[in-house]
């Protein structure tokens, strides 16, 4: 596998150089775009624009994840990948478009209310809780979920008692899919990136999530850590049927890993398809794959 | 500290058991009306509000600048409800605790569009309101001259607490009590959820704690619990209270605690409060001791302040997480393990 997101940046400088233009038109691929033809999508963006002050994030871009598959979202370092699943978590409102949630359409994505809605996200640059344990962190996946009062909380009543056990049992059993029993009680500030990454996908999931949005899940980890995290990426696309949709500079692994490829520079959706049509679009090749060496397996 | 796992469960209840066991046995030992009036009393009753503000502080992470006003409203609103419905002192007590809360949620509704320094300076407005209100209306003192009340004998069930070693015992059991409420409430659930917006209030909110509700409740329970330690600063340390005793120096003094005890811990006020209530004492026996007594009370304020200011800083830039981690780190440090400090989030 080829990690290609720095080559990546300094192939798209070059061909700025060459004088391409940056804002090319739509694809091949991405016409031809609903290859599994009849599978739903119950996530969606419409239309979707985002622009901070002089600078387009998003661009018009129409994208849909169908139903338990897993698409990767890739492009250069400021294409606007992070910026879409700010989109549809709500964290960025859109300048025009809509976010789709389940047959419901939302010009704001409704934060508060996507995790009962089945939405879960990673972040590029770790959202952990800093000063909680690995426990606490996963078991945070699930607050959303509890209905006991304080009360019966302080107490350990009622609704609090069935929750407390719940609670425990899922973070359990995250903890032992992504091995992270040994950091049980830690404080997860003081833990290795690779571990906090992996944290941070366990309490993702713990509430098994319809929809599971990973910002670069494995930037940054040693090759065990990747093998690993990949193994568990498909397992909870089987073990859940989630939809997943993934963020990801490491070419290699997106093209074994993903059912669908997105490709996007400078905020517009500029190919879309399975991974041997994307690799065959010629706007992609210019724009991204067109690094020396894309296709091998180092 | 903010990790509950972090201790093994019998060392956690180790302390709380012991602390509580010196307190009930040894001060009846020393006999000194001294002791209570003006070391322990003040002590029980800043801890508590130490504690208080560690809940919206150090667990929350919502920085309040306003505490001697929720000390202040527990005062007055246990006065005015003994003297105009007359209520059983406990029943009052809850009661005054109760109005503090929410005063403190009406305060804390900034919190829900503010952050930081601009979340301090609205705290401050709880601050300069209350005072001014308890000075401005006559009502709330019974018309007495500028404010000040006299806080009414305390009694339960007929049993009056009038001696020192009384009040001392009523107002250990109350901090007890509250303190045992405050450190279940930082492990359920709810306390959980604090932790979270405290540490990445945007993850908090994707993954679905409620945020808005979490600092509403930090603020309502928060300043409860400073009410009530308001109540038994007035009612049972100094008797008479005036709204100038409630100002900014005590709103920081509380803050100063809970700095120096460290973020994030129940057991960290009594020690930051330990040390307030005892420096202005130590430096005045060392200054009658060494320099015979030459120094002056101003300037005894002084060294006294410039004492605290010089922990406060020593504290922020060397642990963070005050003297409630230094003390822990001590026997595990001797035992060859260094526990790693813990989020820089509180700070
Ligand atoms: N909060 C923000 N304020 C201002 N500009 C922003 C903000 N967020 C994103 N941008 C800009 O929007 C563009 C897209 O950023 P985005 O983070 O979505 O890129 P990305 O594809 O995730 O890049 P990377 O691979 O580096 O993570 C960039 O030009 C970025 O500078
Ligand atoms: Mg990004």
């Amino acid at each position: 596998m080829s990690t290609l997101a720095r080559t990546a940046v300094s192939y798209r400088g070059a061909a700025e150089g060459d004088s391409l233009s940056p804002a090319r038109p739509g694809s091949r691929a991405s016409s031809g775009a609903q290859g599994d033809g009849a599978k739903s999508a119950s996530l969606a963006l419409e239309g979707v624009s985002l622009s901070f002050g002089g600078v387009a994030a998003l661009r018009d871009v129409d994208l849909a994840f169908a139903d338990g598959s897993i698409t990767a979202v890739i492009g250069p370092n400021g294409a606007g990948k992070t910026s879409l699943i700010n989109v549809i978590t709500g964290v960025y409102t859109p300048d025009r478009g809509r976010v789709v949630i389940k047959g419901r359409s939302y010009s704001r994505s409704p934060t508060s209310r996507l995790a009962s809605l089945g939405v879960a996200r990673t972040f590029q640059n770790l959202g952990l809780f800093k000063g909680l344990s690995t426990f606490d962190n996963i078991a945070l996946g699930l607050s959303f979920a509890a209905r006991s009062t304080i009360v019966e909380q302080a107490l350990g009543v009622g609704r609090a008692r069935a929750e407390v056990a719940r609670t425990r049992r899922k973070t359990d059993e995250a903890l032992e899919h992504l091995h992270l029993e040994s950091y049980r009680d830690r404080l997860v500030g003081s833990l290795p990136y690779g571990v906090q990454k992996r944290i941070e996908l366990a309490r993702a999931s713990v509430a098994e999530p319809h929809f599971l949005l990973l910002d670069e899940p494995l930037a940054g980890m040693t090759m065990d850590d990747k093998v690993e995290m990949t193994a568990f990426i498909r397992s909870v696309r089987s073990r859940l049927g989630a939809t997943i949709v993934l963020i990801e500079h490491d070419i290699g692994l997106v093209m074994s890993l993903s059912d669908r490829v997105a490709v996007f520079d400078y905020g517009r959706k500029i190919a879309e398809g399975t991974p041997a049509e994307v690799q065959a679009d010629q706007a992609v090749i210019d724009a991204y794959l067109g690094v020396p060496h894309a296709d091998e397996e180092a | 500290m903010s990790s509950p796992a972090s201790l093994p469960a019998a060392a956690r209840w180790l302390f709380p058991v012991l602390a509580i066991a010196v307190a009930v046995v040894a001060p009846p030992l020393m006999n000194s009306d001294y002791l209570y009036e003006a070391i322990l009393l003040p002590f029980l009753a800043l801890s508590l509000a130490g504690v208080g503000l560690n809940v919206l502080m150090g667990y929350t992470g919502q920085l309040s600048l306003g505490s001697a006003a929720f000390l202040a409203i527990g005062a007055y609103a246990a006065f005015n409800i003994n003297l105009r419905v007359g209520l059983p002192l406990p029943v009052t007590i809850v009661a005054a605790g109760i109005i503090a809360a929410l005063v403190g949620v009406v305060f804390g509704l900034p919190s829900l569009r503010l952050r930081g320094y601009y979340l301090a300076v609205s705290t401050l407005a709880a601050q300069f309101f209350v005072q001014w209100a308890l000075t401005r209306f006559p009502w709330f003192s019974n018309d007495s001259n500028s404010g000040v009340i006299d806080a009414p004998t305390l009694s339960v069930a007929g049993i009056h607490f009038v001696t020192p070693l009384g009040r001392y015992y009523f107002t250990l059991t109350i901090v007890a009590l509250l303190t045992a409420l405050s450190a279940r409430l930082v492990t359920v659930k709810t306390g959980r959820d604090l932790m979270a917006v405290r540490d990445h209030e945007t993850a908090a909110k994707i993954i679905g704690v409620p945020v808005l509700k979490a600092k509403l409740v930090a603020f309502a329970y928060s300043s409860f619990v400073i009410g009530v330690a308001g109540v038994l600063w007035a009612f049972a340390y100094l008797r008479t209270v005036e709204p100038d005793g409630f100002n900014l120096d005590r709103s920081f003094q509380i803050l100063f605690i809970t700095i120096i005890g460290g973020l994030s811990t129940i057991r960290g006020a009594f020690f930051g409060a330990a040390i307030i209530v005892a420096l202005p004492l130590l430096l005045a026996r060392a200054s009658s001791g060494l320099a015979g007594g030459a120094l002056d009370s101003g300037s005894l304020d002084m060294i006294q302040r410039i004492v605290i200011g010089v922990l406060i800083i020593g504290f922020l830039i060397a642990e963070p997480d005050g003297l409630a981690a230094l003390i822990q780190r001590a026997p595990n440090g001797l035992a060859g393990r260094v526990r790693p400090r813990s989020s820089p989030a509180t700070r």
